[in-house]
């Protein structure tokens, strides 16, 4: 926290300069405008959709299971909570009945790339305020957890791998045995961290009463997740409306009561843990072999070997594949609590298998609505800590 | 599982009487209000009833129906983790009140809906478009709007 008050250069008169686009603490394609008199922010406006890319326009034209491979690009560092939020809609929708093995799947996956998208964020955010080492250390370790994706779906990025009904394939043989080494590792890499920024006196200083939001501000501006959390309020999705058996699980909601940028590091840090925990309960619960998707031909692809023999399966796998299955007409919304917040879908389908209408309600975009707030009246080196705090993600904002 | 309370809906009927027209949904109650009485329903949907967050508005366009456009505010109840979903409908030369003055957060997908359909929105604070470039012609996510296609002047 800067306590000596910086020396205003110009009485009165005001500078405006640009943050970004292509400033490295951006995290992305973030332009922010700030107004600055001498070294006090006045107005920091964030100018968004660099990355605009016509999701919305583009969902409209893909059949319902298509769609999937859209929700992956929205928010990329956490793509299996988008997909979760996505398919849980079109299922309630159309009223499908999930296997309870592929609902534990979805939740051990659902966390594990919480725990990527923190790590991503605790080390670009640790660097941008100065301490290079940690990055190196988190990205490692996300690597790790990719590669577990890339096991499972066959690609580590946009695994796309939640599908309506169920899921795309089976885990591989000896997955539970590589997650098992993860969570053994895990407290071993959790301390190297924490004995990196733990107690650290920069760390403290630039995050420390910076970037306040009060419980009120958050609720105004529709802020959710670890943000929200930060505030005081213990809103969680995966507790307060539990979808994909999440009432199952233990777990606790993290918050903390100061509303400041240390606040918000701590419930993220906080919630690696629980996140891990879950991991534990939901691997206990996944049997080696069973279920994976639902039984209904009209929507999940049949087996392989069905098609080969048999007549009626091939017509479903043709059906599926160059038609997509309809979905009843009418509209719905899911929300899941994903790494940045409620990752929500809004639909409205005509009764025809291409949505007719396909909103992703992005927590970014709102969580990064209130930077003027957070940075009114703080330094320009606390703009950097107020954009990393708040953890925003760019292919969310800008959609 | 949820906690939604179709209750709200005969108290805001009362509340409101013959304005509100009740849609059937799979997921939460639902109602549809004209744009001339929405703010003083949202005021008593906030500071009554509790809803104090907007988590999202949405915008959807029912080309070639009249009037075109409807928009989709989903509402939220912190403490009771109740929803509600209240839609309204607007035509293309008209303006959409702003919830601004209520939920300040909707400031932003106010001016992505004016952005992307056409919607304008009176009494909101900056009324410009927030993706596109200020210069962009047309409205992408109008169902009149091509997806792809070079353009040709």
């Amino acid at each position: 926290m800067a306590t000596a008050e910086p020396e205003r250069l110009m009485d009165g008169e005001t500078m405006i300069i640009n943050l970004g686009p292509q400033h490295p603490s951006t995290h992305g394609v973030l332009r922010v405008r700030l107004e600055l008199d001498g070294e006090r922010v006045v107005h920091a406006e964030p100018v968004i959709g660099y990355l605009h890319t016509g999701f919305e326009k583009t969902a409209e034209s893909l059949t319902y299971q298509q769609c999937n491979t859209i929700t992956d690009r929205l928010d990329y560092l956490g793509p299996m909570t988008n997909n979760l939020a996505y398919v849980l809609a079109v299922e309630k929708l159309m009223n499908l009945e999930v296997p309870k093995r592929a609902q534990y799947i979805r939740v051990l996956f659902a966390e594990l790339t919480r725990v990527a998208s923190h790590l991503v964020w605790l080390g670009t955010h640790v660097m941008d305020l100065g301490a290079m080492s940690l990055f190196f250390y988190t990205m490692r370790e996300r690597e790790v957890i990719l590669d577990l994706i890339e096991a499972a779906a066959g690609v580590r990025m946009n695994p796309s791998y939640f599908r309506v009904g169920g899921l795309a394939y089976d885990l591989p043989d000896g997955f539970h045995d590589k997650v098992r080494d993860l969570i053994k590792d895990f407290p071993r890499w959790m301390k190297s961290y924490r004995n990196l920024f733990e107690g650290n006196p920069l760390i403290n200083e630039r995050l420390d009463g910076i970037a306040v939001l009060t419980q009120e501000q958050a609720l105004d501006w529709s802020v959710t997740g670890p943000n929200l959390r930060g505030s005081g309020l213990p809103l969680d999705l995966r507790k307060d409306e539990p979808y994909s058996a999440y009432d199952e699980f233990d777990f606790k909601v993290c918050t903390r009561t100061e509303g400041d940028a240390y606040a918000r590091f701590w419930v993220r840090i906080d919630e690696i843990y629980e996140s891990m925990k879950i991991i534990e309960q939901a691997l206990e619960k996944i049997t080696p072999h069973g279920p994976y998707t639902t039984s209904d031909r009209k929507v999940a692809l049949p087996p392989r070997e069905e098609i080969y023999g048999n007549m009626e399966a091939l017509i479903h796998q043709f059906k599926l594949v160059t038609a997509g299955f309809p979905v009843p007409r009418g509209e719905v919304y899911q929300g899941v609590e994903g790494p940045r917040g409620e990752m929500g879908f809004y639909l409205v389908s005509d009764g025809g298998p291409k949505p007719y209408r396909w909103r992703a309600r992005t927590p970014s975009f709102y969580n990064l609505q209130t930077m003027p707030i957070l940075c009114k009246d703080g330094l320009v080196a606390d703009v950097i800590s107020a954009i990393g705090s708040i953890d925003i993600m760019l292919g969310d904002v800008d959609k | 599982m949820n906690h939604n309370d179709p209750e709200i809906l005969d108290r805001l009927d009362a509340r409101f009487p013959g304005t509100l027209e009740r849609i059937t949904t799979v997921d939460q109650p639902t109602i549809l209000v004209s744009k001339d009485m929405i703010l003083a329903l949202f005021e008593q949907v906030k500071n009554t009833e509790g809803y104090t967050m907007c988590l999202d508005v949405a915008a959807v366009d029912n080309f070639p129906a009249q009037p075109r456009f409807e928009l989709v505010y989903h509402l939220y109840h912190p403490t009771k983790f109740a929803r509600l979903r209240v839609k309204s409908r607007v035509g293309v030369d008209e303006q959409m009140p702003s919830a601004t003055g209520i939920w300040p957060g909707t400031n932003w997908p106010e001016r992505e809906a004016f952005d992307l359909f056409g919607i304008r929105f009176a009494g909101h604070p900056q009324m410009t478009r927030i993706y596109l470039p200020e210069d962009w012609e047309g409205h992408p996510l109008r169902k009149d709007y091509p997806l792809t296609g070079n353009r040709v002047d």
